[in-house]
């Protein structure tokens, strides 16, 4: 009871956080929670950027060097599981937290407890996903994609502890959706139509449905595995009348969506930070809009060029090819808005500048090696090679991951109200961006000559790009050390930030001080 | 909270279910697409009772019999002939050979697949030991026949077919005549073991 008077004479200009541990544990405030999910997020890159060190350390010479193959297959499928579900899709629900109700002028998200709730069962998720390492048979080593019968006939026991960390994920990621949704649909400041809204907002309102929609698909694939293995049903098992290319097409249609997920968030910073630095308004706000919701809804009748080699009927390949071959249309709209935005721009280029720029290019080139793994008799070629991993790293490393880069500096000041530093953030770019295209580029070539995914030993004839892959992926991975120390450094000290940041800059979040007050838009901001 | 935003979390939650419901709807729609339009090359698992397939003046078609054995399912399991020339709408039998080679009596199920699959739709038959399970005494060995025949539907595209049985091991391990030797070669993986 004390405490509750205690905190009447408080003046409420002065109402700040909890002291201690437990302002992280009990916390409802969005900032924090954002935080929170930003910084597991970022502890769950580098885990999976050491797995991927492994992996590439390993394939640094031709033959068995460093691990047993079981091993690699663990690490592969972690890193997968890791990168996917603990580092690119946390981050965007962090930035989503810290920005999507100081850009729609909320005080808060719609649902502050759960939204506590939605982020402190992610860490147990991924500790019963990394304790699976330490148990008898191994960690998961199916594959990121866990096809049946790989992943129920085949696999270690710890499945089952993969199946339930993958069920903790999928509802904290729905409850992160439904507290997104509702937060942008009814807490949004007088004056904002959804025509006016940011297009961060935008990207996540279409973002959270897509996964509305389809992480409760992924929680009813491992729910059948989970039954297949434990109580005798035959879900993927053709002997007892079921079939494994159906967890294909259940596992994909999930799965197409879910990359898209990780992509349109990162579609919304670009818009922001590409306006901001250009010092023009964003062109075609409206057709940026319709693309990202056209490429929401592209995504759920794509799902099958996944599976081009599983003997589809001709009229089915022909569709899956042609549709998704309509998702290049949108993008390319999108493409096309960003370009004409910098064009005649005075653009500088600042740390988050060059990191949209890279995203813009690079994306670029993983939408086109997509659109050649479309071509349903070219796949047969590809299918299943290093041309695949070169073509899905394009799109998530320099795609997703430099988006979410590009969104730190850009909304550090904000956070923080200290200027990172623009020199130690400009290295930090170049030796990513030379990194990442060391590591994925060559993976084009030795994927065209035929050397397949998901293996340990390769031929000689591939030694050399994959020496040159490996080197490039410790550049990668060391200058995300310095990523590190950079962003540690900003929210320890700095130069002062200014309310708006930057010269640009445009949204209610540049309208309060820097760093954010703890509580803002309490009362709501007019919007003309 | 105000009206609104407990309506938009209502309807949040029936869209969770409704999408977490259609996942496994997606099993039985997936056969019915299947069965429907005869793709995945799979075949009904009982006898046609067309009578007017029959024709005389049919084309060559060849036909290829694959045999597998599922994972540890040790039977001997092979087709008498690998490859024959029939006609459509005539009438053919062949027949594949098989021997329980354990010391334990067993029961299998074969699965049938064709391949291209847009043939499976015109592939019928009058009799296929496909159609129930094979219980076999230990050394027992026995000639399976399969009746069948091609319609004239059959896409001329197709000059050659693929018919290939995956022979399954669907002994009810739980039951006390089977039980004797079960113990000792049993392994965790035969837990999923289904029962047909």
């Amino acid at each position: 009871m004390s405490a509750v008077i205690e905190s009447h004479n408080h003046d409420d200009h002065h109402h700040g956080p909890a002291k201690g541990l437990t302002r992280w544990l009990y916390t409802t405030n969005h900032k924090d929670i954002g935080t929170l999910y930003l910084w597991f997020s970022f502890a769950m890159f580098l885990i999976g950027g050491a797995m991927a060190m492994v992996i590439r350390a390993e394939l640094f010479q031709p033959g068995m060097q460093i691990v047993e193959p079981e091993f690699y297959n663990q690490m592969l499928t972690l890193h997968g599981l890791i990168m996917v579900f603990g580092a690119v899709m946390p981050a965007f629900v962090g930035l989503a937290n810290w920005l999507v109700p100081m850009m729609v002028g909320a005080p808060d998200m719609a649902l502050p407890r759960m939204n506590n709730l939605s982020f402190w069962i992610l860490p147990f998720a991924f500790f019963i996903l990394l304790s699976s390492l330490f148990m008898e048979g191994g960690a998961p080593n199916f594959g990121w994609t866990f096809y049946a019968p790989l992943s129920t006939t085949y696999a270690p026991p710890s499945v089952t502890f993969f199946i339930f960390a993958v069920h903790i994920m999928g509802a904290s990621s729905i409850m992160g959706s439904i507290n997104v949704i509702v937060t942008i649909m009814n807490m949004r400041a007088p004056g904002m139509t959804l025509m006016k809204m940011p297009l961060f907002v935008w990207s996540w309102l279409i973002t959270a449905y897509l996964l509305i929609a389809v992480m409760p698909v992924l929680a009813g694939a491992v729910t059948m595995m989970l039954m297949d293995i434990h109580f005798g049903t035959s879900f993927f098992n053709a002997a007892g009348g079921g079939d494994p290319v159906l967890f294909q097409h259940i596992f994909w249609f999930f799965g197409h969506p879910e990359v898209y997920i990780m992509i349109l968030p990162a579609f919304g910073i670009a818009s922001h930070i590409i306006e901001t630095f250009s010092r023009k308004q964003l062109f075609g706000y409206a057709s940026m809009v319709w693309a990202m919701a056209s490429i929401a809804i592209l995504s759920f009748v794509v799902w099958a060029h996944h599976m081009f080699t599983v003997g589809l009927p001709l009229a089915a390949e022909l569709f899956f090819m042609w549709a998704t071959m309509l998702i290049a249309v949108p993008t390319g709209v999108k493409v096309f808005n960003w370009v004409t935005t910098m064009f005649k721009g005075s653009i500088t280029y600042e740390t988050p500048m060059l990191f949209a720029i890279a995203f813009v290019v690079l994306f670029t080139i993983g939408g086109f090696s997509g659109l050649m793994l479309a071509i349903t008799p070219a796949d047969f070629q590809y299918h299943d090679t290093y041309f695949v991993v070169a073509h899905f790293h394009y799109v998530l490393v320099p795609g997703s991951i430099f988006s979410i880069m590009a969104a730190v500096y850009y909304w550090i000041p904000k956070w923080t109200g200290n200027m990172y530093d623009e020199r130690l953030g400009k290295l930090h770019f170049w030796l990513s961006f030379i990194g990442v295209n060391v590591t994925f580029f060559p993976q084009h070539w030795i994927g065209l000559a035929g050397m397949p995914r998901r293996i340990p030993d390769y031929a000689l004839q591939f030694a050399d790009w994959n020496m040159i892959s490996s080197v490039g992926a410790f550049l990668f991975g060391a200058s995300q050390i310095l990523f590190l120390f950079i962003v540690l450094k900003t929210v320890m000290g700095g130069k002062k930030a200014t309310p708006e940041v930057w010269e640009g800059s445009r949204g209610l979040e540049w309208t309060v001080e820097s760093p954010a007050p703890y509580h803002t838009f309490t009362t709501p901001p007019k919007v003309n | 909270m105000n009206q609104g935003s407990k309506k938009t979390i209502k309807t949040l939650c029936f869209a969770v279910l409704g999408m977490f419901t259609f996942s496994f709807a997606l099993v039985p729609l997936y056969n019915v697409f299947c069965e429907v339009t005869g793709l995945n090359g799979k075949i009904e698992l009982r006898a046609t009772n067309d009578k007017n397939i029959e024709i005389d003046n049919g084309r060559d078609v060849s036909i290829q019999f694959v045999s597998h054995n599922n994972e540890e399912m040790p039977w001997a399991f092979k087709p008498s002939e690998d490859n024959i020339q029939i006609k459509t709408g005539k009438y053919h039998t062949a027949t594949f050979y098989v021997k329980n080679t354990t010391n334990k009596r067993m029961v299998a199920q074969a699965i049938p697949s064709v391949a291209p699959s847009n043939a499976a739709a015109h592939l019928k038959k009058l009799e296929c030991f496909c159609f129930e399970q094979q219980e076999l005494a230990p050394g027992e060995e026995a000639l399976l026949p399969v009746r069948l025949i091609f319609d004239d539907e059959l896409p001329s595209s197709i000059n050659s077919v693929v018919l290939s049985y995956t022979i399954f091991d669907v002994t009810d391990y739980n039951d006390v005549e089977f039980s004797q030797h079960h113990n000792d070669d049993h392994h965790a993986g035969h837990e999923m073991e289904p029962s047909i």
